[in-house]
């Protein structure tokens, strides 16, 4: 199979950007175990969830070789369509001002309170769970990475690019983490929430057609079609959702 | 056990986190899946109720949310959006 630029392109890009929003997710909960109980228990913990993560893309991935394309097709599909368009709403209504922006230092303050506050409870295992924190942060944020992964990449001999997106985002939050060691509350994740939940949704109308027998006009180019679409359509609901001025002011 | 309960309720949450949108996305797929089986040589069909549809929900999602928020349920508010789209 010849794979083109035009090809790695989007794979890459929104496994990179996914993967930035969980990583930056994960990075926050690891950090406020460090604050409170050192870099032993937290490093700990990351570390026993990636070789979990390790050894579950180890066993599942030669699996995913003898399913059926078309069925792969239409169970990553769905299962894209429903992750991407949860994204999507979610950023939609926040950008809108009807939910709550997500804020990092907020998520911080408050697994650092949690963590304090289980350490006046359970002083003797405090470490066990403080490193459990950590573990199931790096476990279920990175689950995120490797379904995104597989779902832009499965089938079509991406895995390599998009899992080199992934690893990079990955690798670009801890480095930034690593050296500040501040929760990294200025990424712009509703926007990138949108753009990815754009993108993976547009990827999911893609492969369940694919998987129903759909061949779709312009083959690939119909995914920037449908990200176009869901673009404008995203972009129209902010703007009829958002709040009227005079419900914003007091 | 706690801790293995906890993880399956994080994961299914990766997918669902409105129900209401997780079944709608699901109805279409079902009607899309329909569509292709009982007309194969039109499966263009299949696509549109697939793209239109999921395009479809997603605004009535975020307009049903918008909507609750609101006094009466926002049942001018409701109109106002419809009128916006159409």
């Amino acid at each position: 199979m010849t794979v083109s630029l035009f090809h790695i392109g989007p794979a890459m890009t929104a496994a990179f950007l996914a993967s930035l929003v969980e990583a930056v997710e994960a990075l926050t909960i690891v950090l406020a175990v460090a604050t409170v109980r050192g870099w032993r228990p937290a490093g700990l913990g990351a570390l026993a969830g990636l070789v979990l993560l390790a050894i579950i893309v180890a066993a599942l991935g030669p699996l995913l070789d003898r399913v059926p394309l078309h069925l792969l097709q239409l169970a990553i599909g769905i299962l894209l369509l429903l992750f991407g368009m949860r994204w999507l709403r979610k950023a939609i209504l926040r950008s809108a001002g009807v939910i709550p922006l997500h804020d990092e230092a907020m998520a911080f303050a408050i697994e650092t309170a949690e963590l304090r506050e289980q350490a006046l409870r359970h002083q003797a295992r405090l470490d066990w769970l403080a490193a459990l924190a950590s573990f199931k942060a790096v476990l279920l944020e990175g689950l995120e990475v490797v379904f995104i992964v597989i779902a832009v990449s499965a089938g079509r001999g991406l895995l390599v690019p998009a899992s080199a997106g992934a690893l990079a985002a990955c690798l670009l939050v801890a480095g930034i983490g690593f050296v500040v060691h501040r929760p990294l509350a200025r990424v712009p994740e509703n926007t990138l929430k949108f753009v990815v939940g754009v993108m993976l949704s547009a990827f999911g109308v893609f492969w369940t057609g694919e998987g129903l027998g759909v061949a779709w006009p312009g083959a690939d180019l119909a995914i920037v079609a449908f990200a176009a679409l869901f673009l404008a359509v995203g972009g129209a609901a902010v703007a009829l959702a958002r709040r009227p001025r005079a419900e914003v002011l007091p | 056990m706690n801790m293995l309960g906890a993880v399956f309720r994080e994961l299914i949450g990766l997918f669902v986190d409105d129900g209401a949108l997780a079944l709608e996305i699901v109805a279409v797929i079902v009607l899309a899946a329909i569509s292709a089986t009982l007309i194969p040589d039109v499966p263009l069909a299949a696509g549109a109720i697939l793209l239109f549809g999921c395009l479809g929900v997603l605004l009535a999602n975020v307009g049903c949310s918008r909507a609750s928020e609101l006094p009466f349920g926002g049942r001018l508010w409701r109109r106002r959006w419809w009128a916006g789209i159409l």
